[in-house]
């Protein structure tokens, strides 16, 4: 499989919006950042946040639960947390599918 | 949120920006993603977290309905796993 492909990150995201529509690259890596501190202040607040044709992060509490330190056997307890699931859409599953 | 509220909070971010050009910059950026997904590669946003896929063997399925065995391809599946600020900000309080 085509596994020479490299990891996008920020700054590409915003060279992209750069090249495409033109937008100054402060403005573009603004914006990506802008972004993603919308949704993470979604879900900060308890919201879930859907996209359509991308997918839902959609978040999940879990009650407390006995876990074990994997090195040394010994049980303790895992806290209570807030977990975030990825749903993707069904399209985006396709395009990831196919390849 | 929705994806149409997303676009409201961008745009009173950036009065300077038209309502075309708001929606444009997210569809890049949700694309950029899923075609970088699609060929195989990575994403890492840090501190929000980092999409990556993952392989699923074939497998023999059922026919909800009707109970009948019916053969699933092996295929990729997309797979998110939030960062570490990103994941303490969700148990801050």
């Amino acid at each position: 499989m085509m596994r020479s492909v490299g990891t996008l990150t920020r700054a590409d995201l915003a060279e992209t919006i750069n090249r495409k529509m033109g937008l100054s690259r402060a403005e573009s890596l603004d914006l990506v950042e802008s972004i993603l501190a919308h949704m993470c202040g979604a879900m900060a607040d308890g919201e879930n946040v859907k996209i359509s044709g991308f997918g839902s992060f959609v978040l999940r509490d879990k009650k407390e639960r006995i876990g074990r330190n994997p090195k040394t056997g010994v049980e303790v307890p895992i806290t209570p947390r807030r977990v975030i699931t990825f749903r993707a859409s069904q399209l985006l599953k396709d395009r990831i599918a196919k390849g | 949120m929705i994806r149409s509220e997303l676009l409201s909070a961008l745009a009173r971010d950036n009065p300077e920006l038209r309502a075309e050009e708001v929606e444009q910059v997210v569809d890049i950026f949700f694309d950029e993603i899923a075609t970088r997904l699609a060929e195989g590669g990575r994403v890492e946003l840090r501190g929000f977290g980092a999409f990556s896929t993952r392989e699923r063997k074939a497998r023999v399925g059922r026919n909800p309905r009707t109970g009948e065995p019916v053969d699933v391809p092996a295929k990729r599946v997309p797979y998110f796993k939030p960062g570490k600020e990103m994941r303490e900000r969700l148990n801050a309080d």
